[in-house]
């Protein structure tokens, strides 16, 4: 039985375009490769933040859903988010059958509008 | 000492119309309540960004209980302040 999860994160706004890819590249390889998949990824860019987090005022939100069997993942992934210190702050949530019908209906969405990609 | 009929006031008292409050999300079956729009949740939140009470918004308790998480969840994520002044 696989759950879906959702996981957002925060880059610091100090990286190039290019480094903020891979670091997003980086945390979407992990996910493939400890059994998960990708439902759905959203990169809302450079925002600004309400409070200042680590002396900065904005930062670059990345957001992926995937879902898996293994749980081991989440562990993985959350220590690399640890670990990595360009991510200022992450959330991993677990999405329960109401959550999963909002995304799939926000990917439609975001589909039809063509944004967020 | 003149009963209750016989007072008359200077101004008719303003009967208060009692508009029922009613839980937004029962009423339109909204059933998740998305942390990663600010916005929405913004109209859950007082001037000083603190969370309103049930008796204000009139939500049922098992959906205030969601949009509580999901205002600490969206504050923690930083798209919502912690505390602040004129947020709206």
């Amino acid at each position: 039985m696989s759950n879906h999860y959702e996981a957002v994160f925060i880059m610091t706004p100090v990286l190039s375009l290019e480094q903020t890819k891979e670091t997003a590249d980086k945390f979407k390889a992990i996910i493939t490769e400890n059994g998960g998949a990708i439902v759905n990824d959203e990169n809302w860019g450079l925002k600004k933040l309400a409070y200042p987090i680590q002396k900065k005022s904005t930062g670059f939100y990345q957001m992926y859903q995937f879902e898996s069997s293994n749980g081991e993942l989440i562990e993985k992934i959350e220590t690399a988010f640890r670990r990595d210190e360009r991510i200022m702050r992450f959330l991993t949530i677990k999405l329960d059958k109401y959550g999963v019908e909002y995304a799939a209906r926000r990917i439609e969405k975001n589909k039809a509008l063509g944004t967020k990609k | 000492m003149a009963d209750k009929s016989e007072i008359r006031y200077l101004n008719p008292p303003s009967i208060e119309v009692k508009k029922d409050k009613y839980c937004r999300f029962k009423k339109n079956r909204i059933k998740f309540i998305d942390y990663k729009n600010p916005d929405f949740l913004a109209q859950f939140v007082n001037e000083q960004g603190k969370v309103l009470p049930r008796r204000i918004t009139g939500t049922s308790l098992k959906y205030q209980r969601k949009v509580a998480q999901a205002i600490k969840r969206c504050r923690h994520l930083g798209l919502m302040p912690y505390v602040t002044d004129l947020y709206k």
